[in-house]
């Protein structure tokens, strides 16, 4: 089943890349995107391969899957939750059609209980998010995981609200 | 790095000669307060030290210094100096029916004296007032410098006398604060007298800092440092600044303690997959893998008598305290009463393991009896964590939820004893008790 979907979705992909080659033959834009690469880990110098160029494209399309950085957990869980499947998918689909990109899964955890242990939950995290992608036909060489456990937290605050957005991987490209 | 080194020892010379400049009463940078105590502690007197009025401001107020230490374990009440009946700076000058009218056995009296050189002599007495004698005290030299660590000593020897316990006044704390500047985080490893006295800083990054542990000679620290953007252990100088990363394998490396004899080295890596425990032996460098098992394995602490390394680990379902032989072995659990016990830390007799002990969503320190497996809770937040042993084992300093983020507590080993200890600013996190220390070398 997924390997249908994610054959859809690369084709999806190639054709979005063939409707842009023609733009492409316009000349110096090229360069210009391959500039604006953000210098955020796991940034890539984009040539004139006009496959990285959509790449670009889709990676700052906001009404992409792709633009959904973060996932997010349960409670003392490394679990991916169904509602976030489609996203890591998403993201799957666009690293195994673009083998030289790298990415980086950064993992967390709220701040109860013990530091280490939040630690290594927040690495158990990263590490499921990687594992679905290398299922999903990613190489698992484009993916480095790490863990903060409940030291990076985006949200302060002692309530379930700032926990549960604390409890998650981030995607950074 | 020698950025952090130049900051360090900028710290450090910054510190020495603040202290020379300004007399020693400078303000805490923690501000320790007793917030329940024991209803049977000790009544005690402790008079002004003599100093001759001749040699313009005494550097210290020795006597200050002692009875803030026995206050604040809980088990002593000094009387307030309003109240003392008479100031005796020697023996002959005490007036033993005024202090017994008063119920008073036990008096400390004192001297401080500026020596030609530049040095001090300090002098002391424990007196049982219902005897009439002296039960403890000495005459000793001290440079300026150690006029402080002296005090704690003097304390130390009061509480073992009256008490039957070694007293850990004179020692030292690691922690890590955590405070927020224009935007961005600023993290720091710091050291302080237990009183909280004499901060410095060790070391300053923009990435997370996490797990202080002392070496058993309270010479060394080390510590986890994210500023590689991930984790790392590195082990650091304290006196020189000096350090060297230990390891920075793929994964996580993390959670370093000492083995009580200093050479070895445990670590949670998870390098070769997930979160083990390993021993690393410092002098040849090589990792024996102590766990091998699919769950996390994290938060290696020794036995007091190196034979065993307690950890937590989830192979059960959740977070639970097992133990294993430190050169290898089947670890055993140790931990059964509630679903999440994490974080253990050895008392220094070895009978009992501090824990973080969740339950209900609560999170609180509790001492787990090694032999019985029964849990004692000693804290009353709601999250609270990292235990960490005085090394007598009386007090546990941790910390605790506050408002303006985390603060430093510390509770007996009994949990009648509670204290809250507050930094001026920001965040403190991770305490580590460190050991006790020798003697300061006489001048």
């Amino acid at each position: 089943m997924t390997r249908a979907l994610f054959a859809l979705l690369a084709a999806a992909l190639l054709l979005a890349g063939c409707s842009t080659t023609q733009k492409q033959d316009d000349g110096a834009q090229v360069e210009e995107r391959g500039g604006a690469g953000t210098g955020t880990e796991g940034s890539q110098t984009y040539g004139a391969d006009t496959g990285r160029q959509s790449a670009m494209e889709q990676l700052n399309d906001p009404s992409s899957p792709l633009s959904q950085r973060i996932i997010y957990f349960d409670y003392d869980s490394s679990e991916i939750r169904a509602d976030y499947r489609s996203i890591v998918e998403a993201h799957a689909a666009f690293l195994a059609s673009n083998p030289t990109i790298t990415v980086s899964l950064e993992g967390h955890a709220d701040e109860r209980g013990s530091r280490e242990y939040n630690l290594a939950l927040g690495e158990r995290r990263a590490q499921a998010v990687k594992r679905q992608m290398v299922l999903l036909g990613v190489n698992g060489s484009q993916i480095r995981t790490t863990s903060y456990g409940e030291e990076r937290p985006v949200v302060p605050g002692h309530d379930e609200s700032a926990w549960s957005q604390n409890r998650r991987v981030e995607i950074i490209y | 790095m020698t950025d952090f080194k130049r900051k360090t020892t900028a710290a450090a010379a910054f510190w020495l000669l603040f202290s020379l400049l300004v007399p020693l009463r400078a303000l805490a940078a923690l501000d320790i307060k007793i917030t329940q105590g024991m209803e049977a502690a000790l009544p005690i007197a402790i008079v002004p030290f003599g100093w001759p009025s001749q040699a313009g401001e005494a550097p210290i107020d020795m006597h200050v210094t002692i009875s803030n230490d026995l206050a604040r374990s809980g088990r002593f009440r000094p009387m307030p100096d309003a109240d003392l009946p008479q100031r005796p700076a020697s023996f002959d000058q005490v007036n033993f029916r005024d202090w017994r009218l008063l119920g008073m056995e036990n008096l400390v009296i004192g001297n401080l004296r500026p020596l030609p050189d530049g040095n001090y002599e300090v002098e002391f007495r424990l007196i049982d007032v219902y005897r009439g004698n002296q039960i403890a005290g000495f005459r000793i030299q001290a440079a300026r410098q150690q006029l402080r660590r002296t005090a704690h000593r003097i304390a130390d020897i009061i509480f073992e006398k009256l008490l039957g316990v070694r007293g850990a006044f004179d020692t030292r704390i690691a922690y890590v604060t955590v405070e927020e500047k224009g935007g961005a985080k600023r993290y720091a490893l710091q050291i302080a007298d237990a009183d909280g006295f004499n901060p410095q800083i060790l070391l300053e990054s923009p990435e997370p800092l996490m797990s202080p542990a002392w070496s058993p000679d309270g010479r060394q620290i080390a510590y986890v440092s994210f500023e590689g953007r991930s984790s790392a252990v590195y082990i650091q100088d304290i006196a020189t600044g000096r350090r060297e990363k230990v390891t920075a394998n793929p994964g996580i490396n993390s959670a370093p303690a000492w083995s009580p004899d200093g050479t070895r080295l445990a670590l949670t890596l998870s390098m070769d997959g997930d979160p083990e425990i390993y021993v690393l032996h410092l002098s040849t460098r090589t990792l024996q893998r102590l766990t091998n098992d699919r769950s996390i394995d994290t938060e290696p602490a020794w036995s007091p008598d190196g034979t065993r390394i307690a950890f937590t680990s989830d192979r059960g379902g959740g977070p639970q305290v097992y133990e294993v032989p430190a050169t290898g072995g089947t670890p055993r659990r140790l931990s059964f009463d509630g679903p999440y016990n994490a974080r253990p830390r050895y008392s220094p007799d070895g009978n009992s393991i501090a824990v973080v002990h969740g339950r209900d969503r609560v999170y609180r320190i509790a001492v787990l009896d090694v032999r019985t497996g029964s849990i004692q809770v000693l804290s009353k937040g709601r999250l609270d964590e990292s235990p960490s042993f005085a090394p007598n084992g009386t007090m546990l300093l941790y910390t605790t939820a506050g408002p303006g983020g985390s603060e430093l507590a510390a509770v007996s080993a009994d949990g009648r004893v509670h204290q809250r200890l507050a930094l001026q600013e920001g965040e403190v996190r991770e305490p580590a008790w460190g050991p006790f220390l020798a003697a300061p070398a006489q001048p």
